[in-house]
């Protein structure tokens, strides 16, 4: 068991910066997932932690050792990767049992049949065999272990590659988007698997995927990642209520955001897009901002016109019926922004693509932004911005 | 057949049926001097040269001829030295081709891209050039007229570390991580998950060797006297001279002996051998 500490990582691939100044404490035992877009730098900084590739610049910690000068295998980490990675030409019991082969028979005791004639070694073996066995029925795999990768289908792979990475008890657990290659009905399934195995081995995890539904549902925190850097660290929920920047709650959240152009009035409240919005900003932070509201922050009401300034006039493009939810897509009638409303189905009833619509926000939960992007706070209630403690486990 | 040749246009079957014939022609070429070798080993001597040429002999001589191979010289002795040298060169290879491959195909280090140009320029040099300087070392080194001075200068294979090095690019990098993780060493790695991968192209380059290395001539010509270190078709040119030229049937019957493990490997293998050769195809 070990936290692992990233300090100031840096890491270009030949003129490309890929990580820019990274750091990041994974607790002891928690569950932290490595979220961002494609391309922003997960799989190599996970890399760099496994120490399959060497940092720039910045250090490594895993427990209470420097790790930037041990080998792959002297780290006490596994990996699962996006490929799964499976030997192909070895069977699931010899896939899963090579980490521990290499690890417990020397040299000598894994030589082909002079091995097998050294003291210790049959016990070792017998041992070996023990594990996984009982590793492969812990995830319902034991039935398999004669097979070879090829005749496996994804989720059976997907659970020879945990196995494997199980078998020798990690400090720590890395996993490259595990799930990539999973159908939708299964991914849910393995999702809640992990989580499951998670608290079972109370080891740290550090889980990568661009799927930010995996990252908010498994997640003790979960670390934002953009163009090489960590946007935010938060508790998922965190993430979603209280972004730091435009960028992150533009990436968290679908239906994404509803970003629309504001302007700072003199009395303290915006004026978005004609309508007038009560809003407790700071002082600095220029005249231009950016609202940014939630699909479900928004009230709606049928016709354009509406009594109350708060409220934007717009007309209905089209409405999408998800069963527990529905959403509205507007287009507004000043600017002709597109905005998404999500909706109780009841409430959607009365709306038809082509209607005029009226939409204001819940003000206390719109989150504005400068022009550079940055949050900007005001005096809010504080309820909303208390960090939730950082839930993990003991 | 009869439904594909009616749909074909006139230009189509037209052209169709002379590609056939120019395949056709080109597999007689090749395939004449083999007839011709194997009809010579059949007939008494008295038939080789009858004005009219017949495929099957009129009285086969089949125990005459291939038992004067074997008798009038030590073939068995030629065939054994073809196995011997062959396998010892192609184990040489493959134990110098595999990390080099690994080493230029997935380890990262400077000087890598310059040291497979100089792989590439390799491939380009004819054997003959390097035969003289190499004769000399062989001769410094005293082991001139021995196995060692067949082998060791095919030992390490410029095409073999070419064609691995092709086909490891294909293998993803992340078996390779996920064998540095499980704590293999870079030799494991090659040896335990580089090596099974690649079998199908092992093979294929594997019969390109054999064949290449059964075949030699022109350098154990250069560096072997002694008769019984010969492989077959050095051999079977000390057996020819011996006997001046003048028994063509057990002459014919040896050649077909030595063709015959060519023929053979290549049948055995051909399924690997296409496998190999187009899974290394440039992707
Ligand atoms: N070995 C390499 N050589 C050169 N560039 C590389 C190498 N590995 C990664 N890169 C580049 O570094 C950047 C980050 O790659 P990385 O694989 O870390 O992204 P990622 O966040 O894991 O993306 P994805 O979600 O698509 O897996 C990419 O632009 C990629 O092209
Ligand atoms: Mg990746």
């Amino acid at each position: 068991m070990a936290e692992i500490v990233i300090d100031g990582l840096i890491k270009s691939f030949g003129a490309t910066p890929v990580l820019r100044d990274v750091s990041l404490r994974v607790a002891d035992g928690e569950f932290v997932s490595l979220l961002g877009p494609s391309g922003c730098g997960k799989t190599t900084l996970l890399r760099i932690v496994a120490g399959l590739e060497t940092q720039d610049a910045g250090t490594v910690r895993i427990g209470a050792r420097a790790v930037d000068d041990l080998a792959p295998k002297a780290r006490d980490v596994a990996m699962v990767f996006q490929s799964y990675a499976l030997y192909p030409y070895m069977t699931v019991a010899e896939n899963i049992g090579l980490p521990l082969q290499m690890r417990r028979l020397s040299r000598a005791q894994r030589l082909p049949l002079i091995g097998a004639s050294l003291p210790g070694t049959r016990a070792i073996r017998a041992d070996i065999e023990a594990e996984i066995v009982k590793t492969a029925e812990g995830l319902g795999i034991g039935h398999l272990l004669d097979r070879r990768p090829g005749q496996l289908s994804g989720g059976q792979r997907q659970r020879v590659a945990l196995a494997r990475a199980m078998v020798r008890h990690p400090a720590a657990f890395l996993m490259d988007e595990p799930l990539s290659n999973l159908d939708a009905k299964l991914r849910v399934k393995a999702r809640a698997e992990i989580a499951g195995l998670h608290r079972r081995l109370g080891a740290t995890f550090v889980y990568v995927t661009h799927d930010q539904t995996e990252a908010m549902t498994m997640s003790d925190r979960v670390a934002v990642m953009m163009e090489g850097r960590i946007a935010q660290f938060a508790a998922p929920q965190t993430l979603y209520d209280d972004p730091e920047t435009l960028a992150v709650a533009a990436f968290i959240g679908a239906p994404e955001i509803n970003v629309l152009p504001a302007k700072r009035r003199g009395d303290g409240a915006v004026e978005v897009a004609g309508a007038v919005w009560s809003a407790a900003l700071p002082d600095a932070g220029g005249a231009e901002l950016h609202a940014g509201v939630r699909p479900e922050s928004w009230r709606i009401a049928p016709r354009a016109a509406h009594a109350d300034p708060a409220w934007l006039a717009a007309e209905v493009r089209h409405i999408e019926h998800l069963g527990s939810e529905t959403l509205i897509h507007c287009a507004l009638a000043r600017g002709g922004h597109a905005v998404v409303a999500r909706v109780e189905p009841a409430l959607a009833a009365g709306f038809r693509a082509g209607d005029g619509a009226s939409l204001a926000p819940d003000t206390t939960k719109v989150l504005y932004f400068g022009a550079d992007g940055a949050r900007l706070r005001g005096a809010r209630p504080m309820a909303a911005r208390i960090q939730p403690a950082l839930a993990h486990h003991g | 057949m009869d439904r594909m040749t009616r749909r074909m246009s006139p230009a189509a079957f037209a052209f169709a049926a002379f590609r056939h014939a120019v395949l056709g022609l080109g597999s007689v070429l090749m395939l004449a001097p083999f007839v011709l070798m194997v009809a010579i080993s059949l007939k008494p001597p008295g038939e080789i040269f009858a004005p009219v040429f017949t495929l099957l002999p009129e009285t086969w001589a089949i125990w005459e001829n291939y038992g004067a191979a074997f008798q009038r010289q030590p073939l068995a002795r030629f065939l054994f030295n073809g196995f011997a040298i062959t396998f010892a060169i192609f184990a040489l290879q493959a134990l110098t081709a595999l990390p080099c491959a690994y080493a230029l195909a997935k380890l990262r280090w400077r000087g890598r891209e310059t040291t497979f140009v100089f792989v590439l320029l390799g491939l380009l040099i004819p054997p003959q050039v390097t035969a003289i300087p190499l004769y000399i070392l062989m001769w410094q080194l005293g082991i001139l007229d021995t196995y060692a001075a067949i082998v060791m200068p095919s030992a390490i294979s410029v095409f073999g570390i070419f064609l691995m090095r092709q086909f490891f690019r294909t293998v993803p990098d992340d078996l390779i991580h996920a064998a540095r993780l499980d704590g293999l060493g870079e030799f494991a790695i090659v040896w335990r998950i580089m090596l099974p991968t690649a079998i199908p192209a092992l093979i294929a380059f594997g019969i390109l060797s054999f064949v290449w290395n059964w075949n030699e001539f022109f350098w154990p010509l250069i560096v072997v006297q002694s008769e019984e270190l010969a492989p077959p078709p050095l051999g079977i040119v000390f057996f020819a001279n011996a006997e001046a030229g003048t028994a063509y049937g057990p002459l014919m019957a040896a050649a077909t002996v030595v063709n015959a493990p060519l023929v053979l490997a290549f049948l055995f293998a051909q399924r690997w051998f296409i496998d190999g050769v187009t899974m290394t195809g440039v992707k």
